[in-house]
């Protein structure tokens, strides 16, 4: 008898699978139904810088990779099976060679709307948008935004930006309208376009930007760290930004500041922002320290998640289970998800190679595998 | 060894390849067959890696970027000359060796 596919598969006999993308290479976290036991399996590519795996939740067992290595340029490849076999892309993002501008890595990788089954978009450093229509073979600019005129001052030059580059990321896709597209740039700030990537404005307003002139209050520029969809309502957006926490409700277009009421020792800045998949007035963020210099560690060295429940409007420190001093670890920006059970569980990797796990939306964690190396996204999907 | 063949109008090329280029290629050295224009224009390093991402797509741009600039941790050598340019003659006889350089830790 042919196995059944996840989605077909009753929820209470699904078990988590955990994609961990890292500095030197890629591992994978799979869980027992409960849950409780993992198995940790890898290194696949090892010594490829991989700054993120994605599964496609279309299909449930096609993987796209971002790779590249010190010495060799940037590529994508591509499983149809879970991970047991690989191609490379036969043509990875590249910028059109008139542009002058070259890809370093891939950073960002995005399944397209369920109506269109083959098509991805990736985001790149230095900032720019692909799209693949054949499932990751061969990706096109997309030149609504490589090409926009305004382009350069909306990012910048390709040597500004954030330390190890400036990326394009979370490239949201409108799951009622496979057309309505959000990205966000670090730096350059959030944009929307409403045809597949044709035209775009940016959509920044009530979002701070402390390291710009603020008078007038810039239209872009600046710096979001993650953005994610509400759970099961698109028209809610949440930002974990350089200079805050934020949640948008659209048809506004005017950011709410949802960080202020985060404790003043620990702060609002970090990097990932988790949002429920079926409650949208719950999301998890996880701070960092943003205070002098800048040192992006668990602020005091005692590392939390902190989950609200109303939107943003309060905040409840979630530690059980997590170190509670001298803990030093960051938290990028793709390395915390969730599995989308019920209870969800809530996954993140840190930059000291250890992952940690909750079944139970946050209320205690556990490590489920240490000694890896730095780790740069974690994907849960149920399987 | 390089050989160029009338018949054929290429000239075969060795080239070394190092160890992160492997995966492509599967041994430490290929031979490749470079198409030859006229007799007085020898291969270029440009047109040894065009054959050789005939023969192993997607090798090339892992070294040389979209704007036709080799990356830079990748150094190429014919025989114990260093070059960048890709517009380089390779002559009769000569090796690609390609190097991938120190790059950080």
């Amino acid at each position: 008898m042919a196995k059944s596919s996840a989605a077909t598969r009753p929820a209470a006999t699904r078990r988590t699978r955990l994609l961990v993308a890292t500095r030197k290479g890629l591992w994978t976290l799979t869980s027992d139904v409960a849950r409780n036991g993992w198995r940790l399996a890898g290194p696949q590519f090892l010594g490829h810088t991989i700054h993120h795996a994605v599964v496609d939740p279309r299909n449930g067992k096609s993987i796209l990779v971002a790779a590249r290595t010190g010495h060799l340029g940037p590529t994508v490849f591509r499983s149809p099976d879970n991970g047991r076999t690989w191609k490379e892309a036969t043509r990875p993002p590249a910028f059109a060679v008139d542009s002058g501008r070259v890809v370093d890595h891939t950073f960002w990788l995005t399944p397209g709307h369920a109506s269109e089954p083959s098509t991805w978009y990736a985001g790149t450093s230095p900032q720019g948008l692909f799209r693949s229509n054949d499932g990751g073979a061969t990706w096109d600019g997309v030149n609504g935004f490589n090409a926009h005129p305004q382009r350069k001052a909306w990012c910048g030059g390709d040597q500004d930006g954030t330390p190890d580059g400036a990326k394009l990321h979370s490239i949201l896709v409108d799951p009622r309208d496979g057309a309505h597209l959000y990205i966000a740039m670090s730096s350059g700030g959030v944009f929307e376009s409403p045809d597949a990537g044709e035209h775009w404005w940016p959509l920044n307003k009530g979002v701070r930007a402390d390291f710009l002139p603020d008078n007038p209050p810039p239209e872009f520029g600046h710096d979001p760290h993650c953005v994610q969809f509400a759970g099961g309502l698109p028209d809610r957006l949440y930002q974990q930004n350089h200079c805050g926490i934020y949640r948008l409700d659209r048809p506004n277009d005017v950011w709410q500041d949802i960080g202020a009421n985060m404790p003043k020792s620990v702060g609002y800045v970090g990097f990932p922002v988790a949002a429920h998949p079926r409650d949208p007035d719950t999301l998890w963020v996880l701070p960092m320290d943003g205070t002098t210099v800048w040192p992006r560690t668990s602020p005091g060295g005692r590392p939390a998640v902190y989950r609200s429940r109303d939107g943003g409007r309060t905040w409840k420190r979630q530690d059980q289970g997590l170190p509670k001093s001298q803990t030093w670890w960051t938290v990028k920006r793709q390395a915390m998800s969730l599995d989308g059970r019920d209870p969800t569980g809530l996954y993140f990797g840190t930059t000291s190679g250890e992952v940690w796990a909750s079944r139970d939306e946050g209320r205690s964690f556990r490590s489920i595998a240490r000694h890896l190396p730095e780790i740069y996204s974690v994907e849960a999907t149920s399987v | 060894m390089t050989a160029t063949t009338s018949q054929e109008a290429a000239a075969v090329v060795r080239v070394r390849i190092p160890t992160p280029l492997r995966s492509y290629t599967g041994g430490s050295e290929v031979f490749v067959a470079v198409p030859v224009l006229a007799p007085e224009l020898p291969p270029t390093i440009g047109g040894v890696l065009a054959a050789l991402n005939g023969n192993y797509p997607g090798i090339r741009f892992r070294m040389v970027d979209e704007q036709g600039n080799v990356r830079p941790h990748i150094k190429l050598f014919v025989d114990s000359d260093v070059t960048r340019d890709l517009g380089s003659p390779i002559p009769s006889g000569a090796t690609l060796m390609i190097v991938a350089a120190l790059s950080g830790g």
